[in-house]
């Protein structure tokens, strides 16, 4: 999120798209219904089917899903040319003034620079003009035609109403309906606030569906101000903070990047890391990045990492692939490639996609430790459970560790929200028999497995055995320690660099936040955007004070937000160019002259002048950007890409699959289906009464929503013969399962390209182990592919068959 | 106001206190003729429900089995989204599900209506209760089921204009909402109102719960909804749980809410003339009878019909057929 | 046309004569129904009106007597109708129940001699024979459809508010007609024994029932004198 939970009741218009918010998010939902109360504020949902929250929307429009980028871009068109542009925040703020590389062009779907046989785009001509001061060149008439605004314009153009109805099978006349609405946003006293979630991640083209919303905030001038932005749902109450964290395989902490194979030494992988301002003036922040990064090596290795030792950058590894995310772990493990697996707090057998290669795989390794407080279908994989899991035990040989942890209510610590809050929490209860925190269960194998290097050495033992582990308790570390680790502290005194007399913070002591690191080695920190989260002040997280000046939704002391406990991301931009607010009704921050005041953390120099420092201030333009350049593989505008696995052709370009640039491995290339094999368009998606496959372990939950089922229309059960609460088959090119029909007027069929296309709805909350009634998950039928630039698997678009059936035969 | 609480969403007393209502202020108490009055009047409470910001969650449903302790079964899917398919002992509210294809606008509403005990003003269920205090009326308006006083019989159901007790095939006691009686009377709200994430439902004195109703209905009409409107059906005499609707001229879409809720004439006339007549009718048989027996002689068999009953067995004449004196 | 003469009546000889009247089997049937009616009218007036909600301590309890009450009547209602199928030919109505009837205050007063000579019941007993009948019938009808521990998902609420008032209803008639039949048996002296010990003496038969005394002597259907 780029605002947070709280400031929702301050919008005027909620756009619902690539989200359910209301059955996923109940409790963030109640923002909206707030600002519907007290604002009169509205609320549009676009989405395949009717749902929760479209129960209670002013509009809904349905839309073929994995078609969003060709409405986005269509509402984007409208804008234009319907004059509906926050023009002075569009000319000021974005990037459209900037002049594009000679030799950047979009032509049958795809951008200059396609390689088809690498599946990858040579993005050199996806960049700024730069100009003989070392800067940017711009246009701020908007004149040039390769300037950013006039290669959007023209990008857009082919997405008429017309083509919108075309691809996304939404009537022209609701989609007509949804872009006024949309539009009037543009004004500088009307917000609007994008709620999305996993509907928009989950496709081979996730990334650039957000960027198509971001961009129509940007020239509607609702990024960084109240009641606006781009706010992603997550889908974990701490998915945020896994991500902030870096647990993903190509990042460290605080999304500083994991070293790749070409950068062998310390001085080139800070090289390419210099990030000079793109225009005179701008702050261009990341220019921070090697305080961070070593601030980060001291926090990690401590004494160990020396500035001689390139701060122990030799103890990273380095990635010889972009990533290692799940997708390509499930396919190493399917090779042979990968024969262990630490499975903390995950189920892959029912989360990851087709679960039929999940499960290969895990019946390939040597062994599996799963650590949850619940038994997950994942640590029993091997087991028998008829249809619903039908394995045969005697030809597994993994070797499975099941070890019980604590559950989040019986443990303490920090999760962190949506709206980048990190929120402590204490134990509600006691774990019950041998469940242990994670901590315990991580440190006891740790350590053991530093014992294991003291003893017997190894190829290279030195950043196990150097491993920073100063705990009070090596066996247990506590939520505390780690939190004030995180936080970072002086290794040594650190001075004023004007008045080396003054101590700024006395060595041992916890720092402010991140703007006191240093890249000497004097500081160390966890993860530098959380910094400030445990200072001297205390634990800011444990703050419960929910009191909220003038009521703009800020409640600056209640916990503690990320960065510097900034409530809306980008909120300078709230102000125009003379630091006054678009809206002195909703105000965050003001230029009073000398500095920046108001509600919120200014994000911005609080002394940086309005006119001369430029809002965004990560950027090294300084300003946001229409046009990404090449920090995106598959372009630097979205452009419309069906699904891998999609009902109609490409109508841009009928030879292409997917996402052109999406990595495919060469097994699952042949388990697409197509649509005459499969004609229906399957989604996957969350109910209310479940919590993914935790909740049916709980009687209540289960109680609420027992039993597997599918959604489809009146129309499609008459085409197939189906009865409403009677069995179907729906099996895709993966698999197959049965699930009981709920027959609905919520689903509609779609005409898409002349075609009807049925919509089959499959919701995810079942398995074999838990209260509920036994049943399957979407992924038994979801497709081996994920996003093009950050491999989220494309759950929500993908095609099926389905017939009447019988009950599911069960043999155990 | 100390003796309601006024939202649910305040958090609770965080002190223990005593219960601040009770036997004493009971204002009906079933199968009791000679009620006391009540000590004082209590401001009478309201849950109001607004269907219009129902979301459908069922974290009220959750709460409700969770404060009440209750445990309905793990049943199946039958192609709907009610889970359980009705009110149940087990489950005293429900979100009703109906998928309504508007005439006027073509546009499909998802309404979805949490369904439970009313709490009339005029309650049937107590009118039809035979046993002595197993349901209880409080001058707030709450109406309370006494479980250890009933006795199963299910006459409440047949009281009820609304369908919502339910039996115990366990223990067969009747079930139903208490609208959290036991949590108003320690200055908290009920557990559905204080879970609802969307403050679909609220919960307060009546006449604050009304005025909410309007800000309400106010605002759906603004948005298009001419007939929206507050139900708190004056045939049971208005009702303790009241809902807000998008289309309140039109209640029974709403999963077939009673468009003018009473208690049954039949239901009436049972326990009202009925059972006066009935008392009177076996009195006065009873009466007629003793009457009869002091003033009538006994009909007895006389010597003479003795003889002539012998003398007919023993073929000796005996007086005609049919010939009476 | 009315069994004037049902199997098992027969008149002994002897001073006074004796009569067959009722055989063990029906004296039996006659005490279970009897004792179920009242148990069940005991019960009933205790759901029926909170003023006699007391009774139900009778049965351990209100539980006991929601519990119970439905089981008796099925007793009832068993018992009673095996003992309708024994008398119910008998209990044919014929002319002379016509002028029976018209003289109803010749009944009250008991001036039996200005009745006419009658079969083996009168048409007042016929009138209770059919009345618990007709009531009965109701009753066990109504009292399944609310019967809510077995019964209560093949009734709707509209049907069961119907049935309890229709329940209630009968019940009020059939203790009335209970109330009737008891005090007529009490009245009419030597009555009782037809159900105890199963026999009347003659002399009952002569002044009640002549008709059906002829007709046993008529038909010799006597037996050895005791």
């Amino acid at each position: 999120m780029t605002n947070s939970w709280t400031d929702i009741r301050n919008t005027d218009l909620v756009v619902v798209m690539g989200g359910n918010a209301a059955e996923a998010h109940p409790c963030g939902f109640k923002w909206v219904t707030e600002a519907k109360a007290h604002r009169g504020a509205k609320l549009i949902v676009v989405d395949p089917r009717f749902t929760r929250t479209a129960s209670v929307a002013d509009f809904y429009a349905p839309i073929r899903q994995g078609s969003d980028i060709a409405f986005l871009l269509g509402l984007i068109r409208y804008c234009i040319e319907n004059d509906k542009v926050q023009w002075e925040y569009t000319k000021a703020f974005t990037n459209a003034s900037f002049i594009v590389k000679e030799g950047f062009g979009y032509a049958d779907g795809l951008f200059s620079g396609y390689d088809e046989e690498k599946r990858d785009y040579d993005r050199t001509s996806w960049d700024y003009e730069i100009g003989e001061d070392g800067y940017a060149r711009v246009d701020p008439t908007l004149q040039h035609p390769r300037c950013v605004w006039n290669l959007l314009r023209q990008h857009v153009s082919v997405y008429t109403p017309e083509m919108v109805e075309r691809i996304c099978g939404t009537p022209k006349a609701k989609f007509l309906k949804i872009a006024e609405m949309v539009a009037e946003c543009s004004s500088p006293t009307r917000t609007m606030t994008s709620m999305y979630a996993l509907g928009w991640t989950q496709h081979s083209h996730g990334a650039q569906n957000i960027r198509g919303m971001a961009m129509l905030q940007l020239i509607l001038g609702n990024i960084g101000v109240r009641g606006g932005g781009m706010n992603a749902l997550r889908g974990h109450s701490n998915i945020q903070g896994l991500t902030d964290l870096g647990l993903m395989s190509h990042l460290l902490t605080g999304y500083l990047n994991m070293p790749t194979e070409k950068e062998p030494d310390l001085a080139t992988y800070m090289a390419s890391r210099q990030f000079k301002p793109l225009r005179p003036g701008q702050t261009s922040y990341w220019q921070n990045y090697s305080k961070f990064f070593v601030s980060f090596m001291k926090a990690m290795w401590g004494d160990a990492a020396r500035a001689e030792n390139g701060w122990a950058y030799d103890y990273l590894p380095k990635l010889d692939v972009p990533s290692y995310d799940v997708l390509r772990m499930f396919e190493l493990m399917n090779h042979g490639k990968v024969n262990g697996y630490l499975c903390q707090g995950f189920n892959p057998v029912l989360a990851f996609p087709n679960r039929g290669k999940v499960v290969a795989g895990l019946s390939k390794l040597k062994f599996l430790v799963t650590m949850d407080p619940l038994e997950t279908e994942t640590a029993r994989f091997w087991e028998n459970h008829g249809a619903f899991n039908d394995v045969n035990t005697a030809s597994i040989q993994t070797e499975v560790f099941q070890l019980p942890t604590r559950c989040f209510a019986e443990d303490q610590g920090s999760l962190t929200n949506s709206g980048r809050w990190l929120q402590w929490f204490w134990p509600g209860g006691t774990a019950p028999g041998e469940a242990r925190p994670d901590t315990w269960i991580m440190a006891q194998i740790f350590l053991r497995m530093r014992e294991l290097y003291r003893k017997e050495g190894g190829a290279f033992p030195d950043p196990i055995l150097n491993l920073s582990w100063e705990y009070h308790d090596p066996n247990e570390p506590e939520p505390e320690e780690l939190a004030k680790e995180i936080n970072g502290r002086a290794l040594t005194d650190l001075t004023d660099p004007n008045d080396p007399s003054k101590v700024i913070v006395a060595a041992g002591k916890q720092v402010l936040n991140f703007t006191q690191l240093r890249d000497d080695g004097s500081t160390m920190c966890g993860c530098w955007i959380y910094s400030g989260c445990f200072n001297e002040a205390g634990n800011n997280m444990a703050r419960r004070d929910n009191s909220d000046p003038d009521q703009t939704g800020t409640h600056p002391n209640w916990t503690w937000a990320w960065p510097l406990n900034r409530r809306t991301l980008y909120n300078r931009a709230s102000a125009d160019l003379n630091g006054k607010p678009w809206d002195p009704s909703r105000k965050i921050i003001e230029w009073d002259g000398t500095r920046w005041t108001g509600y919120d953390v200014p994000d911005i120099g609080v002394t940086a002048k309005p006119g001369e420092v430029m809002p965004f201030i990560m950027n090294q333009e300084g300003v946001s950007r229409l046009f990404t350049r090449g920090m995106m593989r598959d372009g630097p505008f979205p452009a419309h890409m069906e699904p891998f696995e999609s009902p109609i052709a490409n109508v841009m370009n009928p030879r292409m699959r997917g996402n052109p640039v999406a990595r495919l491995f060469e097994s699952d290339l042949a388990q697409f289906g197509t649509s005459e094999e499969f004609p229906f368009a399957a989604t996957s998606y969350r109910l209310t009464e479940h919590f993914h496959y935790w909740t049916k372990h709980n009687r209540v939950n289960a109680a609420l929503q027992p039993e597997f089922f599918v959604e489809i229309s009146e129309e499609l059960a008459a085409l197939r013969q189906i009865t409403p609460g009677g069995w179907v088959r729906v099996w895709s090119k993966r698999g197959s399962v049965k699930a009981k029909a709920v027959v609905t007027k919520r689903i509609r069929p779609l005409i898409c390209d002349g075609k009807t296309v049925h919509v089959v709805g499959i919701p995810l909350h079942w398995g074999f182990t838990g209260s509920a009634k036994k049943g399957f998950g979407p992924n038994s039928l979801t497709p081996f592919v994920g996003d093009a630039n950050i491999e989220t698997p494309e759950y929500k678009a993908f095609l099926v068959n389905i017939e009447p059936s019988s009950a599911p035969g069960v043999t155990s | 106001m100390s003796d309601s609480p006024r939202t649910a969403v305040s958090n609770p007393p965080t002190q223990p206190m005593a219960s601040n209502f009770g036997e004493r202020d009971l204002v009906r108490r079933s199968a009791t003729e000679d009620l006391p009055p009540p000590e004082r009047q209590l401001t009478p409470v309201a849950k109001l429900i607004d269907v219009s910001k129902c979301i459908g969650c069922k974290a009220c449903q959750s709460a409700c089995v969770e404060w009440n302790d209750t445990t309905p079964a793990i049943g199946e899917n039958t192609g709907v989204y009610e889970n359980p398919h009705d009110l149940t002992e087990n489950m005293f509210t429900l979100m009703r599900f109906t998928e309504w294809v508007n005439p006027e606008t073509d546009n499909l509403e998802w309404l979805i209506r949490k369904d439970g005990c009313m709490h009339c003003a005029d309650p049937g269920c107590l009118k039809a209760c035979p046993a002595p205090g197993a349901i209880v009326q409080y001058t707030n308006g709450i109406v309370d089921f006494i479980h250890e006083n009933c006795i199963g019989c299910g006459y409440c159901i047949k009281g009820c204009p609304f369908n919502i007790p339910r039996i115990s095939k366990a223990d067969h006691r009747s079930y139903k909402c208490t609208l959290c009686s036991d949590r108003v009377a320690v200055g908290q709200g009920p557990a559905c109102a204080k879970a609802c994430p969307t403050q679909a439902i609220v919960f307060g004195t009546k006449e604050d719960m009304k005025q909410h109703a309007a800000g309400r209905i106010a605002d759906l009409k603004s948005r298009g909804f001419a007939n929206a409107g507050l139900y708190d059906p004056p045939g049971v005499g208005g009702t303790h749980v009241m809902y807000v609707l998008h289309h309140a001229d039109k209640p029974q879409i709403y999963a077939n809410l009673p468009e003018n809720p009473r208690i049954s004439p039949l239901v009436q006339s049972w326990k009202g003339v009925t059972k006066y007549v009935g008392l009177a009718a076996m009195g006065m048989m009873a009466v007629g009878s003793i009457v009869h027996g002091v003033f009538a002689r006994p009909n007895r068999v006389s010597r003479e019909d003795e003889e002539n009953a012998e003398k007919l067995v023993e073929g000796k004449p005996v007086p005609p057929p049919g010939e009476h004196a | 046309m009315v069994e004037r003469v049902q199997p098992g009546d027969a008149v002994h000889p002897g001073k006074p004569v004796t009569v067959n009247r009722y055989g063990a089997g029906a004296r039996l049937n006659h005490w279970i129904t009897a004792t179920s009616l009242i148990l069940l009218a005991l019960s009933g007036l205790a759901l029926f009106t909170p003023s006699l909600y007391f009774l139900t301590a009778l049965f351990g309890g209100g539980q006991n007597t929601r519990a119970f009450h439905p089981w008796i009547g099925v007793v009832l209602f068993l018992s009673f109708f095996i003992f309708f199928f024994q008398l119910w030919k008998a209990n044919l109505p014929e002319k002379v129940d016509i002028v029976w009837l018209s003289r109803i205050r010749d009944v009250i007063g008991g001036r039996e001699e200005r009745l006419p000579e009658l079969g083996k019941y009168n048409a007042g007993q016929k009138f209770i024979f059919w009345a618990m009948t007709g009531l009965i019938l109701l009753l066990i009808v109504s009292g399944v459809a609310i019967w809510e521990a077995y019964f209560a998902a093949y009734v709707s609420i509209p049907m069961r508010r119907v049935a309890v008032l229709a329940h209630s209803v009968a019940a009020v008639l059939i203790i009335c007609v209970f109330i009737l039949h008891v005090y007529a048996a009490f009245w009419t002296r030597g009555t009782l024994r037809a159900m105890t010990r199963g026999t009347v003496t003659g002399g009952w038969a002569w002044r009640h029932h002549r008709k059906w005394l002829r007709d046993l002597a008529g038909q010799r259907k006597t037996g050895p004198a005791e």
